[in-house]
């Protein structure tokens, strides 16, 4: 485990842009449609995966020798699970509104797939730095990414953003922006609009090079 | 429309060539729907116009800047229609900047998004109904009266200002299909079939809008499988309905109200979206005229014949597989 110049910083970077849990790799589907009616609901959602991520990330790094290969994912599972329900825990003792307009959702989180994959994929097999840095730079990406898409469907669905109106009172809201179908739309048009980005940027980098 | 297993077969000469084009069915599609169009007008005055002529806007921009041919729903026409389409089926008081936006998602969301033109699975003038039913219930349920000759009479929410709430009262009306179904009132055949009622733009005259499928028909530009299957499915399931419960809607007035005839005959037989093979059409339309049916007598919204299409729309590709007529020389099982 000896990186010969520091991957720290890249580790952290990563998660946040060029490997972004939703725009790239679209895991996580299940809070990111359904929580993300506000933006506030959006920042609370990726601020607590953020944190049980971090968390199981580093226990999971510490404790890499000592689990068998056999029972890791029943192992890792039990250890996010825990720290979700510290989350829960927390959140229902500080944020009482959000965490009822969040519901079960919050102990849904245990069973995001971004979790467990950065277990099996990155902390399971590095050491507690990169660990550390790989969950939070994921774990920021997830938030930045229900913050852009809660805040879009709140201002579309309800014409505010984090609760402050935007466009007076007689704002008409688009009812579908902060209903499920709206969620798809709305991640459906912000990947269209990513990858349109990234392949035109590729587009541009490839005719320099030529 | 099953453009997955599409087999090439190299045949040898002589071909036959058929001298119909996109643009040319379009064009009739657009005049049939002309004689409607008036009626709009005479009956909803210049709010009608604009409404239809935003609607398209909306189409036609959003397929010239963002569809993968640039401008060419403008040149076939297909855009055009799209937005003609959509515009018949909005109420006539609705605000300019919903009209755009309806056909802004017409567009973009189903039709540039799956590849344009003959990629859809879905109606496109339906998906941007659809949307603003969902983004604007309130709206797309109220009504005005028609005002037959008042050329310039306009509703005050008609230019309501974007994202704004329209904020004054519509001189609300009900639709026939309301009165029925939260009043149950029924309003007489007669003013159904000529038009003078209360509803969407292009849905009052079912007389002008079967002159129009009837036009269409002699010109082959439409399968007449398709609306004739949906109008008897709905006698049908409407008769057994009226039969069993004598309190819901008689038969012919389920099908002359609402917007029936325009989507039997305008939307349901979209070439795209619906299925090719003969029994397919019949199948198709029968589940349409069932499914209007059920949602008219017991769902929550007084209409379902833009959710009845959309449905069966979805169905349509299962349907043509499960049709598909045996190929000549074949044996019994079908070859794909």
């Amino acid at each position: 485990m000896t990186p010969a110049p520091d991957r720290t910083a890249e580790e952290l970077l990563k998660g946040i842009w060029r490997e972004n849990p939703i725009f790239v790799q679209v895991l996580g589907m299940c809070p990111s449609l359904a929580v993300t009616n506000s933006a506030v609901n959006a920042v609370v959602m990726g601020l607590a995966t953020l944190a049980v991520l971090v968390a199981s990330s580093t226990l999971v790094s510490l404790l890499r020798r000592f689990i068998p290969a056999q029972v890791r994912l029943s192992t890792y599972i039990v250890i996010i699970a825990t720290f979700v329900t510290v989350a829960d825990m927390t959140l229902q003792a500080t944020l009482p509104t959000v965490h009822k307009q969040l519901g079960a959702f919050i102990a849904l989180i245990v069973v995001n797939c971004l979790i467990l994959g950065r277990q099996e994929a990155f902390a399971s097999k590095h050491g507690v730095k990169l660990a550390i840095a790989d969950a939070i730079g994921m774990g920021t990406g997830f938030t930045l990414a229900l913050t852009i898409l809660g805040s879009l469907r709140e201002v579309l669905g309800n014409g505010s953003l984090f609760g402050f109106p935007l466009f007076g009172d007689h704002y008409e809201p688009w009812v579908v922006m902060i209903l499920p179908p709206g969620g798809f739309i709305m991640l459906g048009l912000i990947l269209m609009t990513f990858n349109w980005w990234k392949e035109r940027k590729q587009a541009a980098t490839a005719g320099g090079a030529a | 429309m099953s453009s997955g297993n599409l087999r090439l077969q190299v045949t040898a000469a002589p071909f036959a060539h058929s001298p119909r084009t996109t643009a040319a069915i379009m064009r009739d599609v657009i005049l049939a729907l002309l004689p409607a169009v008036a009626a709009a007008v005479w009956l909803f005055g210049i709010a009608a116009v604009l409404v239809l002529a935003t609607a398209i806007l909306g189409a036609v921009l959003t397929d010239g800047v963002f569809g993968r041919q640039r401008w060419a729903g403008l040149k076939d026409g297909s855009a055009v229609l799209t937005g003609l389409l959509l515009g018949l089926t909005l109420p006539p008081g609705i605000p300019l900047w919903m009209a755009l936006l309806g056909g802004v998602v017409a567009i973009g969301l189903s039709k540039v998004v799956w590849g344009g033109l003959g990629h859809n699975l879905f109606n496109p003038a339906l998906i941007g109904r659809a949307f603003l039913q969902a983004a604007f219930p309130t709206v797309l349920t109220s009504w005005v009266a028609p005002q037959p000759g008042q050329l310039f009479s306009l509703p005050p929410t008609t230019l309501s200002i974007p994202l704004q709430q329209s904020g004054t009262d519509v001189i609300s009306a009900a639709t026939p299909l309301g009165l029925a179904k939260f009043q149950h009132t029924l309003t007489d055949t007669l003013p159904l079939f000529t038009g003078q009622v209360a509803g969407s733009l292009g849905e009052t005259s079912a007389l002008l809008l079967l002159l129009g499928g009837a036009f269409l028909v002699w010109r082959r530009a439409l399968d007449w499988r398709i609306p004739v299957s949906i109008f008897a499915s709905v006698a049908l399931f409407a008769t057994l309905a009226w039969l069993a419960w004598p309190t819901l809607p008689p038969p012919q007035f389920m099908l002359f109200s609402g917007g029936l005839v325009l989507g039997a005959v305008y939307m349901a037989t979209d070439p795209v979206s619906s299925p090719t093979t003969p029994w397919g059409a019949w199948i198709f339309g029968a589940g349409i005229g069932l499914l209007v049916v059920l949602i008219r007598n017991w769902g929550g919204l007084p209409e379902g014949v833009m959710y009845a299409i959309l449905l069966m729309n979805a169905a349509a590709p299962l349907i043509e597989r499960a049709t598909q007529p045996r190929a000549f020389g074949r044996d019994e099982r079908r070859i794909p």
